[in-house]
């Protein structure tokens, strides 16, 4: 029976392999079809850090009410997901860059209040909140992740330049760190179209969309910041067609710009390679409504709406997600670089406390935005659209936003007639 | 065996093993490509989000968005302006490489083997070449480098809207991958031109160099130049590969240089899940796709027979 049962994990795939070959091994050996517990299968994406993939099989396999299966899915997760969800043999538990107000809305994940209920006020508030539709929770976030302006302090110093405030000063900041050879700033190989998002209109002091569902940027200073991201552009201080992109901070590194946007992962590889002649600060505020902004997200653990053993999926969510914080630590900390999800656990984290990384996580809690639900994929492709003609071909910015604004109410009212 | 049996089966059993080999290709067939080829124009009468059994039906409202939506009617545009440019500048590099490689009297394998190589190359290694070494927008690139020698400035290819060099690079690494397949094809039909005709050429006093080409050669690879001008047109309705590989990354894909299947596999099949948009799309494409090969066939009398 056992035996049996291992080869046809085996034959079923390495990963799958692993995880049944160790619950083979401890108290749950009746497997291959009338175990004692049900069989579930996660999902995860590659996350490129190693030892992140051992870790995930090692919580699961220590679940013992249920034999869970992990499967590490490399390439594009987000469409391998959307297209699983559409049949009956996809994950039971998975983790999202969501979940989407689409698939909220289309049953695709199951309602999780009542796990999160009791911990909610511990979660970070601002990645919390995209989970939430209908006061109801569709998601428990994993981890936070953020994004910062990493500067090298020497290069700044010679060229006589304080880590810039406002996006004007940044504006300047990187027309003047600009040599032959040393770009000023690098927001990405497309001028920040990908990356910035939202951020500098939240920077204006303006929104995506705001919380009673409109609109959050039909004001003239979101046409002011975004000509400034334009001046970057035209005054050429802006690094392109690096061979690695914004989050990875290799151009940083190399000296090939002097400032960069990148992710909080990046921050213990540039601090290997630069000591201390590094600093971070939030995207600068533009304007007198504006403040600084770093913007947050949360990857978060998911039940499928098809899933066959819902209630068994959500337990073991619930155990993972919720009552293993020695889990949710081990997962944000010891392989990369992420703020745990849950407040008290970001307080108690040793490598977060001190330094840049200690700044990170005060610009994550306090300046951090979350992009909204509302703000569905048709807004983001309109708004980057229209972003990249701003930055690139000196469109004006008042008219490309009106075509967005057109869009983001189109789509409000297609989400709210459901 | 029944008389009615025999008859099924055919003389030698022939009806029998037409269906052993024929049949499960016919059913890879109908089960691969035409049942979600039906499907999908089934799905683009719905409001199919996340879902391929959609329940809202709403008529011809996807293709009316997607005709009225400038970024797809901007793609089509996209798609023109490569064709309009890949297509005669493949067909011109590849029938000059064949001229040239035909006359060679040494070592005329040699140089057909290295213009074919490329072939072999992916389109997707050969991008990410193109994007990573030789045109990224640092120092230290190989066009960059080049360009320091006469002291240019560097510049952002991929990044770089006006004047929009992005175009450079999108078309040579297709010329470079596949202008030695065409090449081959040239030089196939050139081998089939009979001798004497250039001997009777001479005799009546034609000029060797373009009198020749015009008259001769040219016409007598009528056959192949149709052939060529066929898959390349269907070639460009298929870019995908070296859009995607050069200019996507991860948080999408420019506004500029963005073919439709590009914009379909973003816009209306990405995150979205928008599948009823995203079949509308793709019926409109199938269906021009479809017009434009029937007049060209026409245009170009494919399948008549020749003179």
């Amino acid at each position: 029976m056992t035996v049996i049962g291992r080869r046809r994990l085996l034959a079923a795939g390495g990963g799958i392999a692993l995880a049944g070959a160790l619950t083979a091994c401890g108290s749950n050996t009746g497997r291959g079809g009338s175990g004692s517990g049900p069989a579930l299968a996660q999902w995860y994406h590659q996350y490129g850090e190693p030892g992140t993939q051992q870790a995930v099989k090692r919580y699961a396999a220590a679940y013992k009410k249920a034999h869970v299966t992990v499967q590490w899915r490399p390439g594009d997760y987000d469409r391998q997901t959307a297209a699983a969800l559409l049949t009956d043999s996809g994950p039971d538990v998975f983790e999202v860059n969501g979940p989407l107000l689409d698939q909220i809305q289309s049953g695709q994940v199951a309602d999780l209040t009542d796990l999160v209920a009791p911990v909610k006020d511990d979660f970070n508030q601002a990645v919390l909140a995209p989970k939430i539709w209908q006061d109801k929770i569709w998601g428990i976030p994993q981890a936070v992740d953020t994004q910062l302006l990493y500067y090298r302090k020497s290069l700044l110093k010679d060229a006589g330049v304080q880590p810039p405030q406002s996006v004007d000063a940044l504006v300047d900041a990187a027309k003047k760190l600009t040599t032959g050879k040393v770009k000023g700033l690098f927001l990405g190989n497309d001028g920040g179209v990908g990356v910035l998002g939202g951020t500098p209109l939240f920077a204006a002091g303006l929104s995506l969309i705001t919380e009673d569902g409109k609109a959050g940027f039909d004001d003239p200073a979101a046409a002011r910041v975004l000509a400034k991201i334009r001046q970057l552009y035209v005054d050429k201080s802006l690094l392109l067609g690096a061979p690695t992109d914004w989050s990875d901070p290799a151009a940083f590194v190399q000296g090939l710009t002097a400032m960069q946007w990148s992710g909080l992962w990046a921050l213990p590889q540039i601090a290997k390679a630069l000591g201390d002649d590094f600093g971070v600060l939030p995207f600068p505020k533009d304007g007198a409504g504006g403040k600084p902004t770093v913007p947050v997200g949360a990857y978060a653990s998911a039940v499928s709406g098809r899933s066959k053993q819902t209630a068994a999926a959500k337990e073991f969510a619930k155990w993972l997600w919720i009552d293993r914080t020695d889990f949710q630590q081990d997962f944000a900390l010891s392989y990369g670089f992420h703020i745990p999800a849950r407040i008290s656990l970001a307080k108690k984290a040793e490598r977060l406390q001190q330094g840049p990384a200690a700044d990170a996580v005060r610009f994550a809690t306090e300046h951090g935005y979350a992009e909204p639900l509302l703000w569905t994929s048709a807004d983001r492709n309109a708004y980057q659209d229209a972003l990249s003609r701003i930055i690139k071909d000196g469109a004006n910015p008042e008219t490309e936003l009106r075509a967005v604004l057109r869009k983001v109410d189109a789509e409000l009212q297609r989400v709210k007639k459901k | 065996m029944s008389a009615r049996t025999a008859r099924l089966l055919g003389p030698h059993r022939r009806n029998l093993w037409f269906w052993v080999f024929v049949g499960p290709f016919a059913v890879g067939l109908g089960l691969f490509t035409y049942v979600p080829l039906l499907w999908s124009v089934y799905l683009s009468f719905f409001n199919a989000h996340n879902t391929v059994n959609p329940t809202e039906f709403v008529g011809l409202g996807n293709y009316t968005a997607m005709l009225g939506d400038d970024a797809f009617l901007g793609s089509l545009g996209t798609f023109l302006l490569f064709t309009a440019f890949i297509v005669p500048a493949t067909f011109a590099l590849s029938l000059s490489l064949a001229l040239m490689v035909n006359r060679l009297r040494f070592a005329q394998a040699f140089f057909r083997s290295v213009f074919f190589l490329p072939t072999a190359c992916s389109y997707v290694v050969a991008s990410l070449i193109w994007k990573l070494s030789l045109f990224n927008g640092v120092r230290f690139g190989l066009a960059n480098t080049v360009l320091g020698w006469f002291g240019t400035d560097q510049t952002a290819w991929l990044s770089t809207t006006s004047p929009p060099w992005y175009w450079l690079v999108i078309v040579t690494v297709r010329l470079w991958l596949q202008a030695g397949f065409y090449m081959i094809l040239f030089l196939a039909g050139l081998q089939r031109i009979s001798p004497q005709l250039y001997e009777a050429a001479a005799m009546d006093g034609a000029r060797p160099g373009w009198q020749v080409f015009r008259h001769i050669t040219f016409p007598q690879l009528r056959a192949t130049s149709v052939a060529v001008l066929l898959l390349l047109v269907i070639n460009a309705f298929q870019a995908f590969d070296e859009f995607y590989n050069l200019l996507s990354d991860a948080r999408g894909y420019p506004p500029y240089a963005r073919p439709p299947l590009v914009y379909l596999y973003y816009t209306a099949l990405g995150r979205d899940q928008n599948l009823g948009l995203g079949s509308a799309g793709a019926v409109i494409l199938a269906l021009i796709i479809a017009v434009a090969t029937v007049v060209q066939a026409r245009w170009f009398g494919l399948g008549r027979k020749e003179d």
